[in-house]
């Protein structure tokens, strides 16, 4: 467990949070990542711009990181470009049947206490760590 | 206006998180659903803390008569498990495992200037696409 961060990881936590319980105070919105990029490509014009400036807020807000501060990890190289995009369907496939994502779910959903949330998340990681076990410990092995 | 700034700002909050927690770099992630390896629990600290925060955070919110700077709340009310929910779940999370982004951080990663993020991202809105469409066809 050497690699386990615990101080870092609950300030940036905290920092998701405060972010999550902001915009549900000012613009009554659930700060559920999926869904709100899913609602730029299909809601009503009018509901877009705030959908767009959020997603900008998140790149430029991991930039202001990123571009100031030595970087805590060394980014990932020769990774399989198959499997990013398999990866990438999966999500996108799943988080729009599933109504939510690790944000929407998994942070936002427990904090209403939603019975649907609490599964969803149960679920994601159960599965999760079944693709990782797997690919780790049975094809990688 | 004042909608908008608050948008920017919830962005800009949550992907500074994501980048201090270091849930920008999918190995980390993946680390965390290693149970059979090298378990690193970070990101059960990090929901923790982002639990706690928007837990309270929700408290003094929800129940107001309407949220500072819009007319309405928009929050599911659902209650039900329903077999999309659950199969939507499981699907999202072999892809969870499999490339170690989920939608937020993978956004937040754009950041580092790298192609996978990039890729990742538009797969996982071709990923949406294809349920919508599959979806309308029913």
């Amino acid at each position: 467990m050497e690699n386990f961060t615990p101080y870092s990881a609950a300030a940036g936590g905290a920092l998701i949070g405060l972010g999550a319980a902001l915009l549900l105070f000012f613009n009554g919105r659930i700060a559920g990542i999926s869904g709100i990029i899913n609602g730029s490509l299909t809601q009503p014009k009018g509901d877009t711009l705030w959908r767009i400036l959020f997603i900008a807020g998140l790149v430029l807000g991991a930039g202001a990181v990123v571009w100031t501060t030595p970087l805590a990890f060394i980014p990932r190289t020769g990774f399989s470009p198959i499997l990013v995009i398999a990866a990438g369907l999966l999500v996108g496939f799943g988080t729009r049947m599933g109504s939510g994502c690790t944000s929407g779910h998994g942070v936002c959903g427990l904090a209403r206490m939603s019975p649907r949330s609490l599964i969803a998340t149960l679920t994601f990681v159960a599965t999760g760590a079944v693709t990782v076990f797997i690919v780790r410990q049975v094809v990688g092995g | 206006m004042g909608l908008y700034l608050a948008s920017l700002l919830a962005g800009l909050l949550m992907g500074s998180g994501l980048a201090i927690a270091q849930m920008i770099n999918p190995e980390k992630v993946i680390a965390f659903l290693d149970f059979a390896g090298n378990w690193d629990p970070s990101l059960a600290v990090v929901l923790c803390a982002a639990l706690a925060v928007s837990f309270i955070g929700y408290r003094l919110t929800i129940g107001r008569d309407q949220p500072l700077l819009a007319n309405a709340f928009h929050i599911p009310d659902r209650r039900d498990i329903d077999m999309p929910l659950v199969a939507g779940a499981a699907i999202f999370g072999i892809g969870w495992g499999l490339g170690g982004y989920c939608p937020g951080p993978a956004i937040g990663a754009i950041s580092l200037g790298l192609w996978e993020p990039l890729i990742f991202v538009a797969a996982m809105l071709v990923g949406s696409f294809l349920y919508g469409l599959l979806t309308r066809q029913r």
